[in-house]
């Protein structure tokens, strides 16, 4: 015990005194926490649209202005034709085109059918999705709208309607920054974790300070405790700094219990730091470990939840992402900040986080031998 | 020559001993393609709903097979409160609840009116609006049906062409974006931790004193790098070609060159960040966080930059990947020539220009 | 000459192969207490590798050891509570001041907090480091802190202590200073267990043992070495002796 009180006096030292770390522990969180949330914005806005208006009429003026108030196009040109409307596609200043027909209003007054044309670039397939969704949804509102100009209101009332009421929880305002804030802290304690760690033991395994501590009475255990307490209050520390960032920035507050956060957090920490300190026993120098959490942490990344939904991933994706800590820890945030869910609710990912640290703290220290 | 390549064999030698950077250097790029193409999408489908009947009438059965025949949901049936809607969705068990009133039928027939309840777990807002879109485009094909026998005037039809990637598929956007990355990763993380080894070690010192100019040094170190990018383009353009059905419509050879322009862009970035950093460890920080992170944030291609703030916006001007990824876009899938790509190959050029003219001054203040 | 003394360090063909390559070949030396006892040879002699095995930091593959009255084998942990060691990177914490290293290992080796303290001022009074007491090590000179890190790897007073190359990159009065502390130790009961290639620090040594290609070719005094080999030099005795090496840098 009293030696462990020595490891750990050492360390806080040394990491108190390493400027890289400090700056590394502050900056990142901040950076990461307002930069990224406002890159990370998958609202479409600002959907650049080329009309070409054969018809002129007030008919295709009112679609036009209608699309334009929508808030979700910008008017890039007129094109005089289809030709012309290609081509600003190609040079990208449009995204999608489209094209009112000739005689639009006045074949639509004489019952006969009209169709509007849209071509969309398609290269980024969630834009074009959602682009020519809203405009599939303005376009059948308009036409809706000129029906009701246009017709008896009581031939209307013949028609049997089905009003759907929606609503929705937790997220009212539908804010992009609720869902994601909480998710990009969970990367952060992450990175801060699983890095730190590693990058700490091997630059000691570089230096010779571990051979030197082999050859003394130090346990196995003791060393290895030594190192993971204090980066775990790190750990802790950032994700405080985080969770403050997020409420005076974002006025983000957590529905669900506080505490509750902190408990999943520690146990998270300790099967992060135990990837870390795994990756560590299988590197020489600072830049291997280096590489080898960066090919992890990618992964991790892309596979925890935080930008693409797991419930779309297909069978063998959605193992992968049973596997990795990362995705109950975003799953936990966004449960507890959003929804406000219990312990009870949380309960399957705390058990199976738990079980990932002992397999990975186990692993590592197996590696990790005193002798050869 | 002959010592230039006896030098650029010893840098080969470095880069193939350390096999954990090797992984790094050619599995993120594979795994990113991988993943990319056959696991992410920001796709809705297979959401767990439940559905509240508590009509289970004729109406409300016809609409609920209409929604289980759609692969957007996994349906359960329960009759819930909406305090167990609220626990359901809390635990995560489901992201909808759709309800049926009671007489929703006989309403349906009698008032021609009926409501239906659509209860979204928004925490995802894209997720939460998607759904509810989904079953209000169900709702309302249902609606139409019925209506079916009373002629409706003054129809617009929708006619919808996707160009350039009719599937909507996600590889096309991202495969771009990978090379981009890739390549940055590569030129600049590698070879400003390479130059700063060797100033580490000292024998930067020796070189500098050798007859070898200091230019062949510079150059010897960025060729396996430029070398290793190359090999990597073709990785992943086989990955992408064979694997993910993503043909390349544009000239190769153009594809080719503006890729080698794009290399020596991210190779004097990494010679700037190596004049700027004092050890390995430094210029590996800078060029992560400096470096990786803008770029995979502002370039365009996981995050559309239409969305973000002004400033990002203006921000994201100065990342070489950014203009890359339009030249790539261009011409690996819209198949367009040169013509279309010189502004963004001529900005480029001007900050490779940049890059070494002010490297070029910091190496020679340092030396005094 | 002592008469028969405790024998701290005793090994009977103690061998270490990796695969086919046998780096220690059936060495077979006892060490006494309070000697300063020498181990010479080429760099992939075996050396480190045998000194390695003394401190339980390599598992030998055959023969026996005994280091401080404890079997090497089967209770390698406790050895480590009899022994210091200094490795050639002198393995202080750089980031760390004198008295904090002095502290640290004090504690890990199980001082009690009155031991550490009286240590500390021991220690520090004795090196002449009043003035650097609280400063990073990283500051220090090479000479100071490789005296810092000898008596730092004898802070608990053991019973054999292991000195990897100690003397390393100084000039010679600052290698003399060293070796003065070294018999310091030896006079206090300190067994001393060096491995160096300065040939002209063997004669600084009690007795001293070659190593060439994995086993002992000599192990003797200096003054009887020099006799047998009809030479006036240690260096001599080497080269005669390095001359029928297989293994060597070259």
């Amino acid at each position: 015990m009293r030696t462990l009180k020595f490891l750990l006096q050492k360390e806080f030292r040394q990491i108190f005194r390493n400027k890289n770390i400090l700056r590394m522990m502050f900056m990142t969180p901040i950076i990461q926490l307002i930069i990224l949330p406002q890159a990370a914005n998958y609202t479409i806005r600002n959907i650049n649209i080329a009309v070409i208006d054969l018809d002129h009429s007030s008919y295709s003026q009112k679609f036009v202005n209608k699309v334009l108030s929508s808030g979700y196009f910008k008017l890039a040109a007129l094109a005089p034709d289809y030709k012309a409307g290609y081509d600003l596609i190609e040079k990208d200043k449009a995204d999608i085109l489209i094209e009112i027909p000739q005689g639009f209003e006045s074949k639509l007054n004489t019952e006969q059918s009209q169709t509007i044309s849209l071509s969309v670039d398609a290269i980024n397939g969630v834009k074009a999705a959602v682009g020519s969704g809203y405009l599939t949804n303005i376009i059948q509102d308009f036409n809706n709208q000129i029906r009701l100009d246009w017709i008896q209101p009581s031939t209307m009332n013949q028609m049997p309607t089905i009003d759907v009421a929606s609503s929705n929880w937790y997220n009212p305002n539908l804010s992009y920054y609720l869902f994601m804030v909480p998710g990009i802290l969970v990367l952060l304690v992450t990175l801060i974790g699983g890095n730190m760690t590693s990058q700490n033991i091997v630059r000691e395994k570089e230096m010779g300070t571990i051979e030197q501590i082999n050859v003394t009475p130090v346990k196995k255990y003791h060393f290895i405790l030594g190192k993971l307490i204090p980066f775990w209050v790190l750990g802790v520390i950032v994700f405080t700094l985080g969770l403050l960032i997020a409420r005076v920035v974002y006025g983000i507050i957590p529905l669900g219990s506080v505490a509750l956060l902190y408990l999943f957090v520690t146990v998270y920490l300790i099967a992060i730091m135990g990837f870390g300190l795994l990756i560590s026993t299988y590197s020489e120098t600072p830049m291997q470990a280096n590489s080898l959490t960066f090919f992890f942490m990618q992964i991790f990344n892309m596979m925890g939840g935080l930008y693409t939904p797991i419930d779309s991933m297909p069978g063998w994706a959605k193992v992968l992402t049973d596997v990795i800590p990362i995705s109950y820890f975003i799953d936990v945030m966004r449960m507890i900040v959003i929804k406000g869910s219990h312990f009870h609710d949380i309960i399957p990912h705390i058990l199976i986080v738990l079980l990932m640290g002992v397999v990975l703290n186990t692993w590592a220290i197996l590696n990790y031998r005193k002798t050869t | 020559m002959k010592q230039f390549f006896a030098f650029v064999t010893k840098e080969f030698s470095h880069v193939f001993r350390d096999r954990k950077t090797l992984l790094m250097l050619f599995g993120v790029p594979i795994v990113q393609i991988v993943l990319f193409g056959f696991a992410l999408t920001n796709e809705i489908k297979n959401s767990n709903i439940v559905i509240v009947d508590n009509a289970k009438d004729l109406a409300s059965q016809q609409i609920i097979t209409k929604i289980a025949s759609t692969d957007y949901f996994k349906i359960r049936k329960d009759l819930m409160s909406a305090s167990q809607i609220d626990a359901a969705f809390k635990s995560g068990d489901i992201k909808m609840a759709i309800v049926f009133p009671e007489n929703f039928y006989t309403d349906l027939l009698h008032t021609n009116k009926a409501q239906i309840q659509v209860i979204a777990d928004a925490s995802d807002p894209n997720t939460g609006t998607t759904l509810t879109n989904y079953v209000t485009g169900i709702i309302a094909a249902y609606q139409a049906q019925l209506n079916a026998t009373i002629p409706i005037p003054e129809q617009i039809n929708i006619s919808t062409r996707m160009l350039y990637n009719p599937d909507l598929k996600g590889a096309p956007n991202f495969v771009p974006g990978v090379i981009a990355m890739v390549m940055l990763l590569i030129c600049v993380m590698m070879t400003s931790i390479s130059i700063v080894r060797e100033k580490e070690l000292g024998t930067m010192e020796v070189l500098l004193v050798s007859p070898f100019k200091p230019l062949y040094v510079i150059l010897a170190k960025a060729v396996p790098y430029l070398v290793l990018s190359l090999i990597n383009l073709t990785v992943i353009l086989l990955l992408s070609v064979f694997a993910l059905d993503l043909p390349i419509k544009g000239s190769i050879l153009l594809l080719y060159a503006v890729s080698t322009m794009y290399i020596i862009t991210s190779l004097s970035l990494g010679l700037l960040v190596s004049t700027g950093a004092k050890s390995q460890y430094g210029a590996m920080t800078l060029s992560l966080v400096g470096m990786m992170l803008p770029t995979m944030m502002l370039s365009g291609y996981i995050f559309p930059i239409e969305n973000m703030p002004l400033v990002l916006r203006i921000l994201s001007n100065v990342v070489p990947a950014k203009w890359f990824y339009l030249i790539i876009k261009d011409v690996m899938l819209k198949g367009l020539g040169f013509s279309y790509i010189w502004k963004e190959t001529l900005i480029l050029f001007g900050m490779t220009v940049f890059f070494l003219t002010l490297s070029l001054r910091n190496f020679k203040t340092r030396l005094e | 000459m002592e008469t028969k003394k405790e024998v701290v360090i005793r090994t009977k063909d103690l061998t270490k192969r990796f695969g086919d390559f046998v780096a220690v070949d059936k060495i077979t030396f006892d060490v006494h207490k309070g000697e300063i006892f020498g181990f010479l040879g080429a760099n992939g002699a075996g050396k480190t590798t045998a000194m390695r095995m003394l401190c339980g930091l390599s598992r030998p593959t055959s023969g026996e050891a005994m280091v401080a009255g404890v079997d090497v084998y089967h209770k390698p942990e406790e050895i480590k509570r009899n022994i210091g060691y200094m490795s050639q990177k002198f393995s202080l914490y750089e980031d760390l001041t004198v008295l904090e290293n002095i502290k640290f290992y004090a504690g890990i080796y199980g001082l009690t907090d009155k031991q550490i303290k009286d240590k500390s001022e021991e220690l520090v009074e004795k090196l002449g480091l009043q003035n650097q007491a609280k400063v990073l090590v990283s500051l220090l000179p090479l000479g100071w802190r490789q005296k810092l890190a000898f008596s730092v790897a004898i802070v608990h007073q053991p019973k054999v202590v292991f000195l990897d190359e100690p003397t390393g990159g100084v000039d010679p009065s600052t290698r003399k200073q060293f070796w003065d502390m070294i018999y310091d130790a030896s006079e206090q009961g300190i067994t001393i267990f060096v491995t160096t290639h300065y040939l002209d620090e063997a004669e600084y040594c009690d007795r001293i043992c070659i190593m060439v290609d994995g086993s002992i070719k000599a192990l003797d005094t200096p003054y009887l070495l020099k006799q047998k080999y009809g030479v006036d030099n240690i260096t001599d005795v080497f080269y005669q002796l390095a001359r029928t090496a297989k293994r060597s840098d070259n």
